[in-house]
Formats: C-alpha cells, sequence, structure tokens
C-alpha cells in the first residue's frame, strides 16, 4: 500500500486521487488511433496506401482463424495427451511440447513449409496419382497457417495442462468418491473449473496468433504485412505502408483485448454468489 | 488385539462384515510404509473411530477402503465386492461408499444443490426432479435446507461439511467414510457436524470416523481403534481404550490429547 498525502489536511491517506487510477493510456492510445485513422482519411499518400494493403485483411482474419482452431484440438490431444495413463501417449504428447517450444517460429515455419510439407505431398501423392489420377496440393497460405498452428497448438497444450492440474485433487477425489469416473469428473468437475484459467491466456494466443500470421508474408502470402511491404517497395513510401498496417493490427488486436477483458468480467461475474 | 468381551466390537454372529481389510498395507514410492499389514473389520450397522498420531496412516487406511489409495498388498471387500480384484467396478462400489473430507472438498463452481444433485444424476440416473428431492431431504436433515441455492462460499465452514455429508447421503450409500470433517473447523462449529453425524450413527449407518473428537467416540462409538506407525496397535470398547490402554504408545497417546 503507497500512502499518499492529501493536500487539504494534512493527514496521510491510502485513498489515491482519480487522476492517479484513471487509465490515461486508453485515452492515448484511442487519440493515437483517431489521428492515424485521420491522416489516412486526409491524405492521398496513406490513403493510397490503405487502398492497396487493406485487402490483405481478409487473409490475415483467416488464418488467424484456422490457426487457432486447428491449434485448440491439438492443444486439447496434447495436452489430455500428457495426463494420460498410457506411457506412450505420454511421451509423446511430452516430446511434441519441447520439441515444438524450443524452436523459433521463423525457421520452424521454412522447415515446414519447404522441406516438410512438399516432402510429405511428394510421398502421398505418387500414390494419390497411381491410384486416383490426382494430386494434392497445399498453398503457401496454408503451410504458414498450419505451422502456426503446429506450433501454438504446443503453448496452448501448456494452457490446457496447466489449467487442469490447477485443480485441488481433493476435488477429483470426491468426485470419484461419490461415483463419478473419471470421465465423468473430469467433465463435470475439473474442466469447468479449470476454464476459468484456460480461456484467459487463449484469448491472449488468438492475439498473438493474429499478430504472427505476418510472418506468412515470408512465404509470400499475400496478407496486411506482405502487402505493406510490396506498397512500400513499389512506390519508396515506407513510413505510409508500414504506417497503415500498424494501424490496422492496433485496431484488430486492441479491440480483440477489450473483448476479451469484457468476456473474462462477465466470467468473474458468473461467480457473483461466491467471494 | 483387544477381545476383551464387547457384543459389538467382533464379527457379529450373523451375515458377513460390511467392510473387510485383510493384510493391507501401502508403502508410498517404495519407501514410505503408510499401512502395514492392517486387518479391519466392520459390520454393518457399526461406527468405528480411527485414532493415532499424526502421520500414523489413518487417511490412508480409510482412502484403501474406497480405493481412493490402491493398497500394495492386502484385500479390501466392501458389502461383498471385492475391490482389490481386478475386475471390479470401482465406480459403483464407490457409489455405496460416501466420503467426507477435511477440507470439505464441495464443488466452488456448483450451487448447494447443484452439488448434490451431480452424482445422483450421472451416477445413480436420476431425473433432476428426483434429484432435487432427494437433495432437498438430505438438506433439511442436516438443516440447511434454505441455503439450498448458496454457493459453497458463501457458507461458513459448518454449513459447508454439512452440505458435504448430504451430498454423500443423497447417494443412500451403504457406508460413510469421515476423514477429521471437524478439523478445519471454527470451534463453534464443531457440535453442528457433530450431531449430524451422532445423528447418523444412532440411525444404524455403518461408519467409519477418523477424528480427534473423544466426545464424538464415547458417544457414538461401537469400537475405538488405535492407529500408530501404520499398524492397529488397539481396539476396543472406546471407555476401555481411554482408560485402560493395553498399550505403552496408546497410553503415552492419549495422555498427549486427554486432560
Ligand atoms: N500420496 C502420498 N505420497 C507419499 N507419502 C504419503 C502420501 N500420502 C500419505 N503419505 C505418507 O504416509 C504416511 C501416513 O499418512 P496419512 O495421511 O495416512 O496419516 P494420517 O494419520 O492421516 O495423518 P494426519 O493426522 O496428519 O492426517 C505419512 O508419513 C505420509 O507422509
Ligand atoms: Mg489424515
Amino acid at each position: 500500500m503507497s500512502e499518499f498525502r492529501s493536500s487539504r489536511d494534512g493527514r496521510i491517506t491510502d485513498e489515491r486521487p482519480w487522476w492517479d487510477t484513471f487509465p490515461w493510456w486508453s485515452l492515448i492510445i484511442v487519440g493515437l488511433l483517431a489521428w492515424m485513422g485521420w491522416q489516412i482519411i486526409v491524405s492521398d499518400d496513406y490513403g493510397l496506401a490503405w487502398e492497396r494493403i487493406i485487402p490483405g485483411l481478409g487473409l490475415t482474419l483467416r488464418s488467424t482463424i484456422y490457426a487457432f482452431g486447428i491449434a485448440l484440438a491439438i492443444a486439447l490431444i496434447a495436452g489430455t495427451g500428457q495426463m494420460s495413463r498410457n506411457v506412450i501417449i505420454r511421451n509423446l504428447a511430452r516430446t511434441y511440447v519441447e520439441f515444438v517450444r524450443g524452436i523459433p517460429m521463423l525457421p520452424l515455419i521454412f522447415t515446414v513449409a519447404l522441406i516438410l510439407v512438399p516432402e510429405l505431398t511428394n510421398l502421398a501423392n505418387t500414390r494419390l496419382d497411381a491410384w486416383f489420377g490426382w494430386e494434392f496440393k497445399l498453398s503457401f497460405e496454408m503451410r504458414a497457417t498450419v505451422t502456426l498452428a503446429v506450433i501454438y497448438g504446443a503453448y496452448m497444450a501448456e494452457i490446457f495442462r496447466g489449467g487442469i492440474q490447477s485443480i485441488p485433487p481433493g476435488q477429483i477425489e470426491a468426485g470419484r468418491s461419490l461415483g463419478l469416473n473419471r470421465r465423468q469428473t473430469m467433465r463435470s468437475v475439473v474442466l469447468p473449473q479449470a476454464m476459468r484459467a484456460i480461456i484467459p491466456p487463449m484469448g491472449n494466443d488468438f492475439i498473438a496468433i493474429l499478430k504472427d500470421t505476418s510472418l506468412l508474408s515470408v512465404l509470400g502470402a499475400l496478407e496486411i504485412t506482405q502487402r505493406a511491404r510490396q506498397f512500400s517497395a513499389s512506390t519508396f513510401k515506407f513510413r505510409e505502408g508500414y504506417f497503415v498496417s500498424a494501424f490496422i493490427y492496433l485496431v484488430l488486436t486492441l479491440s480483440l483485448s477489450v473483448l476479451l477483458g469484457v468476456l473474462e468480467r462477465r466470467m468473474s461475474r458468473d461467480r457473483k454468489g461466491e467471494r | 488385539m483387544n477381545t476383551s468381551g464387547t457384543p459389538v466390537s467382533d464379527t457379529p454372529m450373523s451375515g458377513t462384515p460390511m467392510i473387510q481389510m485383510a493384510g493391507v498395507s501401502k508403502t508410498f514410492n517404495r519407501t514410505i510404509h503408510a499401512v502395514r499389514d492392517v486387518d479391519l473389520d466392520v459390520a454393518e450397522g457399526e461406527v468405528v473411530v480411527i485414532v493415532g498420531p499424526s502421520g500414523s496412516g489413518k487417511s490412508t487406511v480409510l482412502r484403501c477402503i474406497n480405493l481412493l489409495e490402491v493398497p500394495t498388498t492386502g484385500t479390501v471387500v466392501v458389502d461383498g465386492h471385492t475391490l482389490t480384484n481386478a475386475g471390479t467396478d470401482l465406480d459403483r462400489v464407490r457409489a455405496e461408499v460416501g466420503m467426507v473430507f477435511q477440507q470439505f472438498n464441495l464443488f466452488p463452481h456448483l450451487t448447494v444443490m447443484e452439488n448434490i444433485t451431480l452424482a445422483q444424476r450421472k451416477v445413480r440416473g436420476r431425473s433432476r426432479a428426483e434429484a432435487q428431492e432427494m437433495g432437498m431431504r438430505q438438506l433439511t436433515r442436516v438443516g440447511i435446507p434454505d441455503k439450498a441455492d448458496a454457493f459453497p462460499r458463501q457458507l461458513s465452514g459448518g454449513q459447508q461439511q454439512r452440505v458435504a455429508i448430504a451430498r454423500s447421503l443423497a447417494m443412500e450409500p451403504k457406508v460413510m467414510l469421515f476423514d477429521e470433517p471437524t478439523s478445519a473447523l471454527d470451534p463453534e462449529m464443531v457440535k453442528e457436524v457433530l450431531d449430524v453425524m451422532l445423528e447418523l450413527a444412532g440411525e444404524g449407518m455403518t461408519m467409519v470416523v477418523v477424528t480427534h473428537e473423544m466426545g464424538f467416540a464415547k458417544a457414538a462409538a461401537d469400537r475405538l481403534v488405535f492407529i500408530d506407525e501404520g499398524e492397529i496397535v488397539e481396539t476396543g470398547l472406546p471407555e476401555e481404550v481411554f482408560s485402560n490402554p493395553s498399550h505403552d504408545r496408546t497410553r503415552a497417546f492419549f495422555a498427549k490429547i486427554l486432560y
């Protein structure tokens, strides 16, 4: 607790004045975004950059949602897999998580997109071609998206595991001693409680994935960052290009943070009987 | 072992015991011998109180009865089902054995009524209405029917423990296990929980109770079991074991806890 001297009567107090607790940063951010938006509206150069970059929004959002969805599925499997009673499943899951988390994203994207996927598709396609006269192709966009999913699947697996393991063992014992089986105890007792620990960091990872879709640009996918690069390189208007892409990312991530905050508050309001 | 002519202490004349533990040992991490070669039979309707120093293995013995701990060796038979056999459906037998914990272990995300109806519906297959009716009956029995819609955290410790008891009773178990049910309570709440347990004992429930409440043992126990270092040292009528223990270890223990 910090103490403040109240100027009025010379007493110390632990009440903080309103200007000390007011979230000024949100005003600054809103002001900054308004100013950036205004630049884009009034300036021809910024306007042009906007027109050239904004078509990448669809791809950015689509990759984010695909990557997050696939990552969620992987995380559920790998997260619960690490707690499996089966020694093989447990160790496979752990290996995946430790392996992927130890490698930076960029080299992993190159490895998957330029080596792993071509080799695997080649392998599959010799058969598919012979049998069905059809070949399997994965676009560079999807290759990078899947890589993102594989990476975030490992991070999110840890969120699942941590959330589930944060539930005191007494809860599981109470469930089992009432005759609930493992699965019922997991579903009705553990997971609902674990969700409170799981949802906020999952939301943060969604935002992180959104930003990391900018890595798709290294494979030439025409998302926001790649379009900004192309615009800047062809017009030499670097400032405008990166200014506009930063603006788009900021609007997206900040509004997602606000949504997430609302969701978290709603979740804690559900516990309004509880202290 | 005690054989001092107590009518209810030994295996009863009629029928097999509700709980039979034979040669049960439990070793943790291959080195910690928490329970050593325990034989304990509990007849139907009998109330057995287990006492012993901290770390002596009381909880582990209790948890071996519903196989929350898997015994390293020995057999556990409850109501005719041999729990230590690989083929036994543990979940079905556990539904017949209620357990009350020191820390209550209510489900904090569910209301009192939801706590009580969850297993009734999932395990017993009762409808919501049936389960709620049974829930209300048990809440009335433990004296807090007005708390059905509260969340556990809104209740006092004594009320939480009574909900935990109601939750177990709603399954209509054949046996109730209590592991220091009043140890986490403020002193003024101990009685309200013990009263419920006394009433239950009076109704003929088979109970195994780990507790330091000697008043409860005197009032309700058919048999007192003293455990030390994982072994049953002495067993007998509560009064006898208090006033005239036949082992030094028992005497030393009661010298410490009784005035
Ligand atoms: N899961 C476990 N892993 C390892 N050791 C354990 C475990 N559970 C209990 N033990 C050990 O087994 C011994 C008996 O423990 P137990 O909890 O049964 O004693 P207790 O008589 O119930 O003690 P208390 O009065 O403190 O509750 C102790 O030495 C304890 O440390
Ligand atoms: Mg104990």
